[in-house]
Protein backbone atom coordinates (compact mmCIF):
# COMPACT_ATOMS: atom_id res chain seq x y z
CA UNK A 1 0.00 0.00 0.00
CA UNK A 2 1.41 3.28 -1.39
CA UNK A 3 2.00 6.08 1.73
CA UNK A 4 1.08 9.27 0.48
CA UNK A 5 1.67 13.01 2.12
CA UNK A 6 -0.41 16.14 1.75
CA UNK A 7 0.72 19.62 2.38
CA UNK A 8 -2.04 21.63 2.92
CA UNK A 9 -1.30 25.34 1.70
CA UNK A 10 -3.71 27.95 3.76
CA UNK A 11 -4.61 31.68 4.29
CA UNK A 12 -5.88 33.20 7.34
CA UNK A 13 -6.39 29.88 8.61
CA UNK A 14 -8.48 28.72 6.08
CA UNK A 15 -6.74 25.73 4.23
CA UNK A 16 -6.51 26.51 -0.01
CA UNK A 17 -9.21 24.06 -2.53
CA UNK A 18 -6.43 21.75 -2.70
CA UNK A 19 -7.27 20.14 0.31
CA UNK A 20 -10.46 19.11 -1.36
CA UNK A 21 -8.44 17.72 -4.32
CA UNK A 22 -5.83 15.78 -2.68
CA UNK A 23 -7.29 12.76 -1.58
CA UNK A 24 -9.01 12.38 -5.35
CA UNK A 25 -5.41 12.74 -6.55
CA UNK A 26 -4.46 10.25 -4.03
CA UNK A 27 -6.98 7.42 -4.93
CA UNK A 28 -6.32 7.88 -8.32
CA UNK A 29 -2.43 7.00 -7.53
CA UNK A 30 -3.81 4.15 -5.15
CA UNK A 31 -6.76 3.36 -4.26
CA UNK A 32 -6.15 1.57 -0.81
CA UNK A 33 -3.60 4.39 -0.48
CA UNK A 34 -3.79 5.92 3.13
CA UNK A 35 -3.30 9.48 2.99
CA UNK A 36 -2.11 11.66 5.91
CA UNK A 37 -2.50 15.80 5.81
CA UNK A 38 0.77 17.91 6.69
CA UNK A 39 0.39 21.33 7.99
CA UNK A 40 2.98 23.85 8.96
CA UNK A 41 2.82 27.40 10.50
CA UNK A 42 2.26 28.36 13.77
CA UNK A 43 -0.52 29.17 16.44
CA UNK A 44 -4.19 29.31 16.23
CA UNK A 45 -4.42 29.54 12.29
CA UNK A 46 -2.39 26.87 12.66
CA UNK A 47 -4.73 24.70 15.09
CA UNK A 48 -7.95 25.94 13.37
CA UNK A 49 -6.84 24.11 9.81
CA UNK A 50 -5.15 21.28 11.55
CA UNK A 51 -8.71 20.67 13.33
CA UNK A 52 -10.87 21.25 9.98
CA UNK A 53 -8.41 18.65 8.06
CA UNK A 54 -9.41 16.21 10.50
CA UNK A 55 -12.58 16.26 8.48
CA UNK A 56 -10.75 15.10 5.43
CA UNK A 57 -7.95 12.92 6.25
CA UNK A 58 -7.94 10.27 8.75
CA UNK A 59 -4.76 11.81 10.18
CA UNK A 60 -3.20 15.16 9.92
CA UNK A 61 0.42 16.18 10.95
CA UNK A 62 0.80 19.11 12.60
CA UNK A 63 4.27 20.97 12.69
CA UNK A 64 3.85 24.18 14.86
CA UNK A 65 7.30 26.81 14.96
CA UNK A 66 7.34 30.30 15.36
CA UNK A 67 9.83 30.22 12.11
CA UNK A 68 7.55 28.39 9.88
CA UNK A 69 4.78 31.24 10.31
CA UNK A 70 6.14 33.11 7.36
CA UNK A 71 5.94 31.62 3.91
CA UNK A 72 9.53 30.62 3.59
CA UNK A 73 10.05 27.53 1.40
CA UNK A 74 13.85 27.11 2.58
CA UNK A 75 12.21 26.71 6.31
CA UNK A 76 9.42 24.76 5.62
CA UNK A 77 11.61 22.10 3.45
CA UNK A 78 13.59 21.53 6.81
CA UNK A 79 11.14 20.63 8.69
CA UNK A 80 9.53 18.48 6.18
CA UNK A 81 12.32 16.56 5.91
CA UNK A 82 12.91 15.96 9.01
CA UNK A 83 9.45 15.13 9.63
CA UNK A 84 8.13 12.78 6.23
CA UNK A 85 8.94 9.22 5.72
CA UNK A 86 11.30 9.57 2.19
CA UNK A 87 10.27 6.73 0.30
CA UNK A 88 6.40 8.37 0.68
CA UNK A 89 4.89 9.80 -1.96
CA UNK A 90 4.43 13.51 -1.54
CA UNK A 91 1.64 15.63 -2.82
CA UNK A 92 2.29 19.54 -2.99
CA UNK A 93 0.51 22.52 -4.96
CA UNK A 94 1.82 23.64 -8.04
CA UNK A 95 1.53 26.99 -6.98
CA UNK A 96 3.84 29.73 -6.02
CA UNK A 97 4.64 28.15 -2.87
CA UNK A 98 4.69 24.66 -4.41
CA UNK A 99 7.29 25.66 -6.73
CA UNK A 100 9.68 27.05 -4.37
CA UNK A 101 9.66 24.37 -1.88
CA UNK A 102 9.15 20.87 -3.73
CA UNK A 103 12.44 20.55 -6.45
CA UNK A 104 14.44 21.14 -3.71
CA UNK A 105 12.66 18.76 -1.10
CA UNK A 106 12.89 16.07 -3.75
CA UNK A 107 16.42 16.37 -3.93
CA UNK A 108 16.86 16.66 -0.15
CA UNK A 109 14.66 13.48 0.24
CA UNK A 110 16.19 11.88 -2.68
CA UNK A 111 13.18 10.97 -4.33
CA UNK A 112 11.65 11.07 -7.92
CA UNK A 113 10.07 14.33 -8.84
CA UNK A 114 7.29 15.09 -11.06
CA UNK A 115 5.89 18.46 -11.33
CA UNK A 116 2.57 19.91 -12.32
CA UNK A 117 0.65 16.84 -12.86
CA UNK A 118 -2.99 16.71 -13.97
CA UNK A 119 -3.83 13.58 -13.51
CA UNK A 120 -2.62 10.08 -12.76
CA UNK A 121 -3.25 6.84 -14.43
CA UNK A 122 -2.05 4.59 -11.86
CA UNK A 123 0.72 2.67 -10.38
CA UNK A 124 2.22 -0.21 -12.10
CA UNK A 125 4.86 -1.86 -9.02
CA UNK A 126 6.50 0.82 -7.80
CA UNK A 127 6.10 2.70 -11.17
CA UNK A 128 3.59 5.25 -11.22
CA UNK A 129 2.06 6.74 -14.33
CA UNK A 130 1.10 10.11 -14.30
CA UNK A 131 -0.56 12.77 -16.89
CA UNK A 132 0.84 16.36 -17.96
CA UNK A 133 1.76 19.12 -20.02
CA UNK A 134 4.29 21.13 -22.04
CA UNK A 135 4.74 23.66 -23.90
CA UNK A 136 2.08 26.08 -22.33
CA UNK A 137 -0.52 23.48 -22.84
CA UNK A 138 0.00 23.16 -26.30
CA UNK A 139 0.81 19.14 -25.68
CA UNK A 140 0.36 16.46 -23.16
CA UNK A 141 2.18 13.80 -22.16
CA UNK A 142 2.10 10.74 -20.12
CA UNK A 143 5.32 10.41 -17.68
CA UNK A 144 6.51 7.31 -15.24
CA UNK A 145 7.92 8.50 -12.20
CA UNK A 146 9.63 5.33 -10.02
CA UNK A 147 8.53 5.95 -7.24
CA UNK A 148 10.67 3.10 -5.22
CA UNK A 149 12.11 5.80 -2.88
CA UNK A 150 9.66 8.18 -2.78
CA UNK A 151 8.71 10.85 -4.79
CA UNK A 152 7.49 14.46 -4.46
CA UNK A 153 5.09 15.56 -6.97
CA UNK A 154 3.19 18.90 -7.36
CA UNK A 155 -0.41 18.47 -9.10
CA UNK A 156 -1.97 21.44 -10.44
CA UNK A 157 -4.65 23.28 -8.57
CA UNK A 158 -8.37 22.48 -9.87
CA UNK A 159 -7.28 19.41 -11.64
CA UNK A 160 -9.30 16.68 -9.21
CA UNK A 161 -12.28 16.83 -8.33
CA UNK A 162 -12.88 18.41 -4.79
CA UNK A 163 -13.71 15.80 -2.06
CA UNK A 164 -17.18 15.94 -1.13
CA UNK A 165 -17.01 17.15 2.63
CA UNK A 166 -16.84 13.66 4.73
CA UNK A 167 -16.69 12.99 8.19
CA UNK A 168 -12.91 11.12 8.46
CA UNK A 169 -13.02 11.77 11.89
CA UNK A 170 -8.99 11.94 12.06
CA UNK A 171 -6.74 12.97 14.40
CA UNK A 172 -3.74 15.71 14.60
CA UNK A 173 -0.70 14.20 15.17
CA UNK A 174 1.69 17.41 17.06
CA UNK A 175 5.51 16.03 15.26
CA UNK A 176 6.57 20.23 16.30
CA UNK A 177 9.52 18.30 18.43
CA UNK A 178 10.91 16.51 15.25
CA UNK A 179 11.15 20.03 12.93
CA UNK A 180 15.04 20.08 13.85
CA UNK A 181 17.01 22.86 13.01
CA UNK A 182 15.36 25.70 11.29
CA UNK A 183 18.13 28.07 10.84
CA UNK A 184 17.74 29.02 6.95
CA UNK A 185 19.65 31.40 4.40
CA UNK A 186 16.77 32.95 3.59
CA UNK A 187 14.72 35.47 5.38
CA UNK A 188 11.30 36.51 4.57
CA UNK A 189 10.50 40.33 5.06
CA UNK A 190 7.19 41.08 3.67
CA UNK A 191 3.79 40.86 1.22
CA UNK A 192 3.71 44.19 -0.94
CA UNK A 193 0.58 44.28 -2.06
CA UNK A 194 -0.32 44.62 -5.40
CA UNK A 195 -0.95 48.13 -7.15
CA UNK A 196 -3.89 49.22 -8.17
CA UNK A 197 -5.34 50.43 -11.35
CA UNK A 198 -6.93 53.11 -13.15
CA UNK A 199 -9.70 50.55 -14.29
CA UNK A 200 -10.61 47.54 -11.81
CA UNK A 201 -11.47 44.92 -14.60
CA UNK A 202 -12.97 42.52 -11.83
CA UNK A 203 -15.87 44.72 -11.53
CA UNK A 204 -16.66 44.63 -15.25
CA UNK A 205 -19.73 42.18 -16.54
CA UNK A 206 -17.75 42.11 -19.86
CA UNK A 207 -14.15 41.98 -20.81
CA UNK A 208 -12.65 42.48 -23.90
CA UNK A 209 -8.90 40.50 -23.16
CA UNK A 210 -6.35 40.55 -25.02
CA UNK A 211 -3.40 38.26 -25.69
CA UNK A 212 -0.18 37.85 -27.70
CA UNK A 213 -2.00 38.01 -30.95
CA UNK A 214 -1.94 41.99 -30.37
CA UNK A 215 1.21 41.82 -31.42
CA UNK A 216 2.04 45.59 -30.97
CA UNK A 217 1.33 48.26 -28.71
CA UNK A 218 -0.35 50.25 -31.05
CA UNK A 219 -3.15 47.67 -31.75
CA UNK A 220 -4.11 48.03 -27.93
CA UNK A 221 -6.16 50.94 -29.20
CA UNK A 222 -8.14 48.28 -31.56
CA UNK A 223 -9.27 46.18 -28.48
CA UNK A 224 -10.28 49.27 -26.62
CA UNK A 225 -12.47 50.38 -29.63
CA UNK A 226 -14.42 46.94 -29.81
CA UNK A 227 -14.44 47.18 -25.38
CA UNK A 228 -15.96 51.01 -25.79
CA UNK A 229 -18.61 49.42 -28.43
CA UNK A 230 -19.76 46.64 -26.11
CA UNK A 231 -19.70 48.91 -22.67
CA UNK A 232 -16.74 46.73 -21.89
CA UNK A 233 -13.33 47.21 -20.42
CA UNK A 234 -9.77 45.73 -21.54
CA UNK A 235 -7.88 43.21 -19.45
CA UNK A 236 -5.11 41.09 -20.78
CA UNK A 237 -2.81 38.58 -20.61
CA UNK A 238 0.61 37.76 -19.17
CA UNK A 239 2.46 38.54 -22.12
CA UNK A 240 1.04 41.82 -22.83
CA UNK A 241 1.77 43.41 -19.25
CA UNK A 242 5.51 41.18 -19.32
CA UNK A 243 5.50 43.60 -22.56
CA UNK A 244 4.46 46.96 -20.19
CA UNK A 245 1.96 47.20 -22.85
CA UNK A 246 -0.90 47.23 -20.47
CA UNK A 247 -0.94 47.70 -16.24
CA UNK A 248 -0.11 44.85 -14.18
CA UNK A 249 -3.92 45.63 -12.64
CA UNK A 250 -5.32 44.81 -15.97
CA UNK A 251 -3.77 41.43 -15.92
CA UNK A 252 -6.14 37.91 -15.85
CA UNK A 253 -4.54 35.15 -14.42
CA UNK A 254 -3.16 33.36 -11.40
CA UNK A 255 -0.59 35.75 -10.89
CA UNK A 256 -3.11 38.65 -11.88
CA UNK A 257 -6.47 39.11 -11.12
CA UNK A 258 -9.23 36.84 -10.63
CA UNK A 259 -12.36 38.14 -12.62
CA UNK A 260 -15.81 36.63 -12.69
CA UNK A 261 -17.44 38.35 -15.66
CA UNK A 262 -20.68 37.40 -17.77
CA UNK A 263 -19.08 37.89 -21.46
CA UNK A 264 -15.11 36.69 -21.50
CA UNK A 265 -13.91 37.61 -25.07
CA UNK A 266 -10.34 35.81 -25.22
CA UNK A 267 -8.52 38.06 -28.51
CA UNK A 268 -5.54 36.23 -29.07
CA UNK A 269 -5.06 34.34 -25.97
CA UNK A 270 -3.86 31.05 -26.37
CA UNK A 271 -5.06 30.17 -22.63
CA UNK A 272 -2.38 28.49 -20.62
CA UNK A 273 -3.76 27.17 -17.24
CA UNK A 274 -2.18 30.03 -15.29
CA UNK A 275 -4.21 32.38 -17.42
CA UNK A 276 -7.65 30.55 -17.48
CA UNK A 277 -7.08 29.94 -13.55
CA UNK A 278 -7.92 33.77 -13.02
CA UNK A 279 -11.29 33.42 -15.32
CA UNK A 280 -13.71 32.11 -12.70
CA UNK A 281 -17.73 32.08 -12.25
CA UNK A 282 -18.52 30.01 -15.91
CA UNK A 283 -18.69 33.08 -17.83
CA UNK A 284 -19.81 32.82 -21.94
CA UNK A 285 -16.08 32.45 -23.03
CA UNK A 286 -15.72 33.81 -26.92
CA UNK A 287 -12.10 32.94 -28.35
CA UNK A 288 -10.33 34.44 -31.59
CA UNK A 289 -7.27 33.11 -32.47
CA UNK A 290 -5.86 32.87 -35.58
CA UNK A 291 -4.23 29.10 -34.56
CA UNK A 292 -6.70 26.61 -34.67
CA UNK A 293 -5.09 24.67 -32.31
CA UNK A 294 -4.53 26.87 -29.67
CA UNK A 295 -5.97 25.40 -25.92
CA UNK A 296 -8.31 28.36 -25.87
CA UNK A 297 -10.72 26.37 -28.18
CA UNK A 298 -11.20 23.61 -25.96
CA UNK A 299 -12.64 25.85 -23.04
CA UNK A 300 -14.52 28.41 -24.69
CA UNK A 301 -17.98 27.86 -25.78
CA UNK A 302 -17.81 30.02 -29.03
CA UNK A 303 -14.73 29.74 -31.41
CA UNK A 304 -13.50 31.64 -34.63
CA UNK A 305 -10.89 31.04 -36.06
CA UNK A 306 -9.68 34.52 -37.46
CA UNK A 307 -6.70 36.87 -36.75
CA UNK A 308 -7.73 39.29 -34.29
CA UNK A 309 -6.41 42.23 -35.88
CA UNK A 310 -8.15 42.27 -38.99
CA UNK A 311 -12.01 40.46 -37.07
CA UNK A 312 -12.13 42.88 -33.99
CA UNK A 313 -12.26 46.26 -36.08
CA UNK A 314 -15.55 44.60 -38.04
CA UNK A 315 -16.92 43.36 -35.10
CA UNK A 316 -16.89 46.53 -33.54
CA UNK A 317 -18.07 48.39 -36.57
CA UNK A 318 -20.58 45.75 -36.90
CA UNK A 319 -22.24 46.39 -33.15
CA UNK A 320 -21.50 50.11 -33.48
CA UNK A 321 -24.04 49.87 -36.84
CA UNK A 322 -26.26 47.71 -34.25
CA UNK B 1 29.60 39.87 -8.82
CA UNK B 2 29.94 36.34 -10.68
CA UNK B 3 27.07 35.45 -12.37
CA UNK B 4 25.62 32.31 -13.62
CA UNK B 5 23.36 32.08 -15.78
CA UNK B 6 21.39 28.64 -16.68
CA UNK B 7 19.51 28.62 -20.44
CA UNK B 8 18.14 26.12 -22.63
CA UNK B 9 17.07 25.63 -26.44
CA UNK B 10 13.15 25.00 -26.74
CA UNK B 11 10.89 24.89 -29.59
CA UNK B 12 9.12 28.19 -29.98
CA UNK B 13 5.84 28.41 -28.71
CA UNK B 14 4.64 31.33 -30.49
CA UNK B 15 6.37 30.25 -34.05
CA UNK B 16 5.18 26.77 -34.10
CA UNK B 17 1.46 24.83 -34.02
CA UNK B 18 2.25 21.64 -32.50
CA UNK B 19 1.24 17.85 -34.19
CA UNK B 20 2.21 14.97 -32.86
CA UNK B 21 3.84 12.45 -35.52
CA UNK B 22 2.73 9.34 -37.68
CA UNK B 23 3.31 6.87 -34.20
CA UNK B 24 1.73 9.66 -32.52
CA UNK B 25 4.43 9.46 -29.78
CA UNK B 26 6.53 11.78 -30.23
CA UNK B 27 6.61 15.90 -31.55
CA UNK B 28 6.21 16.15 -35.29
CA UNK B 29 9.86 17.63 -34.91
CA UNK B 30 10.99 17.92 -38.67
CA UNK B 31 9.84 21.79 -39.07
CA UNK B 32 9.75 22.68 -35.50
CA UNK B 33 11.52 26.00 -35.08
CA UNK B 34 13.87 26.24 -31.83
CA UNK B 35 15.05 29.47 -30.15
CA UNK B 36 16.52 30.17 -26.63
CA UNK B 37 13.57 29.95 -23.80
CA UNK B 38 11.66 32.69 -23.30
CA UNK B 39 12.60 32.83 -19.35
CA UNK B 40 16.18 32.65 -19.76
CA UNK B 41 16.37 35.76 -21.68
CA UNK B 42 14.97 37.98 -18.49
CA UNK B 43 17.53 36.09 -16.18
CA UNK B 44 20.35 36.86 -18.62
CA UNK B 45 19.13 40.70 -19.05
CA UNK B 46 18.73 40.62 -15.42
CA UNK B 47 22.20 39.32 -14.66
CA UNK B 48 24.10 41.70 -17.50
CA UNK B 49 22.38 44.30 -15.60
CA UNK B 50 23.65 43.97 -12.32
CA UNK B 51 27.21 43.08 -13.64
CA UNK B 52 26.32 46.75 -15.17
CA UNK B 53 25.74 48.01 -11.77
CA UNK B 54 28.67 46.68 -9.45
CA UNK B 55 31.07 44.68 -12.07
CA UNK B 56 31.57 41.07 -12.45
CA UNK B 57 30.80 39.20 -15.58
CA UNK B 58 28.07 36.76 -16.73
CA UNK B 59 28.37 33.23 -17.82
CA UNK B 60 25.63 31.68 -19.61
CA UNK B 61 25.78 27.66 -19.26
CA UNK B 62 23.28 25.13 -21.08
CA UNK B 63 23.17 21.40 -21.17
CA UNK B 64 22.64 20.20 -24.67
CA UNK B 65 23.76 19.13 -27.71
CA UNK B 66 25.95 20.65 -30.85
CA UNK B 67 22.96 22.67 -31.80
CA UNK B 68 22.34 24.58 -28.08
CA UNK B 69 25.45 26.31 -28.93
CA UNK B 70 23.30 28.96 -30.90
CA UNK B 71 21.33 30.01 -27.85
CA UNK B 72 24.70 30.27 -25.78
CA UNK B 73 26.11 32.68 -29.02
CA UNK B 74 22.75 34.27 -28.77
CA UNK B 75 22.81 35.01 -25.40
CA UNK B 76 26.46 35.98 -25.40
CA UNK B 77 24.86 38.78 -28.15
CA UNK B 78 22.81 40.10 -25.50
CA UNK B 79 25.79 41.00 -23.24
CA UNK B 80 27.17 37.87 -21.25
CA UNK B 81 30.90 37.53 -21.27
CA UNK B 82 31.22 33.62 -21.47
CA UNK B 83 29.64 30.89 -22.73
CA UNK B 84 29.39 26.82 -21.54
CA UNK B 85 28.22 23.69 -23.45
CA UNK B 86 28.04 20.68 -21.14
CA UNK B 87 27.09 18.07 -23.95
CA UNK B 88 27.61 14.23 -23.76
CA UNK B 89 25.60 11.31 -25.68
CA UNK B 90 25.44 9.90 -21.83
CA UNK B 91 23.19 13.34 -20.90
CA UNK B 92 20.36 12.56 -23.34
CA UNK B 93 17.30 11.79 -21.82
CA UNK B 94 17.93 13.37 -18.26
CA UNK B 95 15.44 13.91 -15.99
CA UNK B 96 15.42 17.03 -13.75
CA UNK B 97 17.18 15.90 -11.74
CA UNK B 98 20.35 14.62 -13.79
CA UNK B 99 20.25 17.85 -15.52
CA UNK B 100 20.52 19.49 -12.10
CA UNK B 101 23.56 17.41 -11.20
CA UNK B 102 25.51 18.32 -14.66
CA UNK B 103 24.77 21.76 -13.75
CA UNK B 104 25.90 21.58 -10.05
CA UNK B 105 29.49 19.42 -11.33
CA UNK B 106 30.29 22.92 -13.71
CA UNK B 107 29.06 24.94 -11.40
CA UNK B 108 31.55 24.15 -8.65
CA UNK B 109 34.57 24.19 -11.04
CA UNK B 110 34.01 27.91 -11.00
CA UNK B 111 32.85 30.35 -8.12
CA UNK B 112 29.89 32.07 -8.79
CA UNK B 113 28.03 34.24 -6.79
CA UNK B 114 25.16 34.07 -7.96
CA UNK B 115 22.97 31.43 -10.34
CA UNK B 116 20.16 32.20 -12.15
CA UNK B 117 17.62 30.12 -14.02
CA UNK B 118 14.50 30.46 -15.99
CA UNK B 119 11.13 30.27 -13.71
CA UNK B 120 10.41 27.24 -16.13
CA UNK B 121 11.17 26.05 -19.82
CA UNK B 122 9.41 24.29 -22.67
CA UNK B 123 8.22 21.25 -20.20
CA UNK B 124 6.92 23.80 -17.78
CA UNK B 125 8.12 21.71 -14.25
CA UNK B 126 9.97 25.23 -13.41
CA UNK B 127 12.57 22.49 -11.30
CA UNK B 128 16.05 22.74 -11.89
CA UNK B 129 16.85 25.88 -10.15
CA UNK B 130 15.16 24.38 -7.05
CA UNK B 131 17.00 21.56 -7.42
CA UNK B 132 20.77 22.98 -8.00
CA UNK B 133 19.99 24.71 -4.59
CA UNK B 134 19.56 22.26 -3.09
CA UNK B 135 22.22 20.08 -3.78
CA UNK B 136 24.73 23.45 -3.20
CA UNK B 137 23.12 23.68 -0.09
CA UNK B 138 22.80 27.71 -1.37
CA UNK B 139 19.06 29.32 -0.28
CA UNK B 140 16.44 29.77 -3.06
CA UNK B 141 13.89 31.82 -4.44
CA UNK B 142 11.38 31.17 -7.74
CA UNK B 143 9.51 33.29 -9.64
CA UNK B 144 11.88 36.23 -8.95
CA UNK B 145 10.02 39.38 -10.74
CA UNK B 146 12.80 42.31 -7.98
CA UNK B 147 16.58 42.22 -7.48
CA UNK B 148 18.39 44.20 -5.34
CA UNK B 149 22.10 43.52 -4.40
CA UNK B 150 23.37 44.13 -1.35
CA UNK B 151 26.74 43.79 0.47
CA UNK B 152 27.02 39.95 0.52
CA UNK B 153 22.80 39.38 0.46
CA UNK B 154 20.65 39.98 -1.91
CA UNK B 155 16.98 41.25 -1.58
CA UNK B 156 14.29 39.54 -4.02
CA UNK B 157 10.74 40.17 -4.54
CA UNK B 158 8.75 36.77 -5.96
CA UNK B 159 5.78 36.98 -7.78
CA UNK B 160 3.18 35.22 -6.23
CA UNK B 161 -1.06 34.81 -6.27
CA UNK B 162 -3.36 37.98 -7.13
CA UNK B 163 -0.26 39.84 -8.10
CA UNK B 164 1.14 40.30 -4.81
CA UNK B 165 4.89 40.35 -4.57
CA UNK B 166 6.45 38.55 -1.47
CA UNK B 167 10.42 40.18 -0.60
CA UNK B 168 12.92 38.13 1.06
CA UNK B 169 16.59 38.62 1.66
CA UNK B 170 19.10 35.94 0.85
CA UNK B 171 22.98 35.49 1.53
CA UNK B 172 24.87 35.09 -1.06
CA UNK B 173 25.82 32.89 -2.29
CA UNK B 174 22.04 31.84 -3.85
CA UNK B 175 19.56 30.70 -6.71
CA UNK B 176 17.08 32.52 -7.96
CA UNK B 177 14.73 31.75 -10.76
CA UNK B 178 13.56 34.38 -12.68
CA UNK B 179 9.95 35.05 -13.70
CA UNK B 180 9.22 37.13 -17.07
CA UNK B 181 8.40 40.88 -16.44
CA UNK B 182 11.34 41.49 -14.56
CA UNK B 183 13.28 43.58 -17.12
CA UNK B 184 12.86 44.34 -20.92
CA UNK B 185 15.84 41.96 -22.50
CA UNK B 186 17.91 44.31 -24.85
CA UNK B 187 17.22 43.68 -28.36
CA UNK B 188 19.67 41.12 -30.39
CA UNK B 189 20.92 42.10 -33.61
CA UNK B 190 22.77 40.28 -36.59
CA UNK B 191 25.84 42.48 -35.77
CA UNK B 192 25.34 41.04 -32.53
CA UNK B 193 25.59 37.81 -33.19
CA UNK B 194 27.59 38.28 -35.67
CA UNK B 195 30.42 39.87 -33.01
CA UNK B 196 30.26 36.73 -31.34
CA UNK B 197 30.33 34.17 -33.85
CA UNK B 198 34.11 33.11 -33.49
CA UNK B 199 33.97 33.47 -29.74
CA UNK B 200 35.58 29.88 -28.31
CA UNK B 201 32.62 28.31 -26.58
CA UNK B 202 34.01 25.26 -24.16
CA UNK B 203 32.16 22.00 -24.44
CA UNK B 204 32.36 19.36 -21.37
CA UNK B 205 31.02 16.18 -21.49
CA UNK B 206 30.39 13.72 -18.97
CA UNK B 207 34.50 12.66 -18.14
CA UNK B 208 35.45 16.67 -18.11
CA UNK B 209 32.62 16.80 -15.16
CA UNK B 210 33.64 13.67 -13.01
CA UNK B 211 29.65 12.69 -13.87
CA UNK B 212 29.00 8.89 -13.39
CA UNK B 213 27.29 8.36 -16.54
CA UNK B 214 24.92 5.67 -14.94
CA UNK B 215 23.58 8.43 -12.80
CA UNK B 216 22.30 10.41 -15.85
CA UNK B 217 20.55 10.39 -19.23
CA UNK B 218 18.04 7.85 -20.17
CA UNK B 219 19.42 5.32 -17.32
CA UNK B 220 19.48 7.51 -14.45
CA UNK B 221 16.09 9.05 -15.37
CA UNK B 222 13.49 8.44 -12.27
CA UNK B 223 10.73 10.52 -14.26
CA UNK B 224 10.36 9.81 -17.98
CA UNK B 225 8.12 10.70 -20.64
CA UNK B 226 6.68 8.18 -22.65
CA UNK B 227 4.37 9.76 -25.10
CA UNK B 228 3.18 12.89 -26.25
CA UNK B 229 -1.08 12.27 -26.68
CA UNK B 230 -4.22 14.61 -27.05
CA UNK B 231 -6.65 14.42 -24.36
CA UNK B 232 -9.88 14.04 -25.11
CA UNK B 233 -11.25 17.44 -24.06
CA UNK B 234 -15.01 17.05 -24.55
CA UNK B 235 -16.42 18.85 -27.12
CA UNK B 236 -14.96 22.07 -26.84
CA UNK B 237 -16.21 25.43 -28.40
CA UNK B 238 -18.83 25.89 -31.27
CA UNK B 239 -16.25 27.34 -34.08
CA UNK B 240 -18.34 29.62 -36.20
CA UNK B 241 -17.73 29.58 -39.55
CA UNK B 242 -18.42 31.00 -42.66
CA UNK B 243 -17.55 34.61 -44.24
CA UNK B 244 -16.49 37.25 -41.45
CA UNK B 245 -19.74 38.73 -41.99
CA UNK B 246 -21.50 35.51 -41.13
CA UNK B 247 -19.23 34.98 -38.49
CA UNK B 248 -20.04 38.59 -37.02
CA UNK B 249 -23.69 38.17 -37.25
CA UNK B 250 -23.89 34.48 -35.15
CA UNK B 251 -21.58 35.89 -32.97
CA UNK B 252 -23.85 39.46 -32.46
CA UNK B 253 -27.00 37.09 -31.73
CA UNK B 254 -24.53 35.10 -29.21
CA UNK B 255 -23.57 38.11 -27.29
CA UNK B 256 -27.27 39.45 -27.14
CA UNK B 257 -28.04 36.05 -25.81
CA UNK B 258 -25.82 36.11 -23.18
CA UNK B 259 -25.45 39.45 -21.86
CA UNK B 260 -22.43 40.71 -23.87
CA UNK B 261 -24.25 43.42 -25.93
Amino acid sequence: MTQIFAYIPFNNGVAEDIAQEYPTAASKIDEGASVTAVVTGSGADLDKVANDMTSIYSEVIKIDNADLAYPNADIVRKALENTIPSDAVFLIAHNTFGMDLAPGLSIKMDSAYAADVVDFEGIDGTTLKANRQELGGAVSTHVTVDISSGAVITIRPGSFAPLEEGAAGGAVVDRSGDAGDLSAKRKFLEIVAAEVGDVDITKSDVLVSVGRGIEDEDNIEIAEELAEAMDAVVSCSRPIVDAKWLEKSRQVGTSGQTVKPKVYMAMGISGSFQHLGGVKGNPFIVAVNKNPKAPIFQVADVGIVEDILDFMPELTEAINDL
Amino acid sequence: MEILVCVKRVPDTAENEFELNSAGNDLDRDDLVYSVNEWDNYAVEEAIQIVDKVGGSVTVITVGDDESEEVLRREMAMGANNGILLSDDAFEGSDGKAIAAILKAETQKGSYDLILSGAQADEGAGQIGGMLAAMLDYPYASLVNKIEVGDGKIIVGREIEGGNQEMNELQLPCVLSIQTGINEPRYVGIRGIRKVASVDIPVKGAGDLDIDTASVGEAGAKTKRVDYYVPDMGDGAEMLEGSTDEIIEKLIEKLKAKGGL
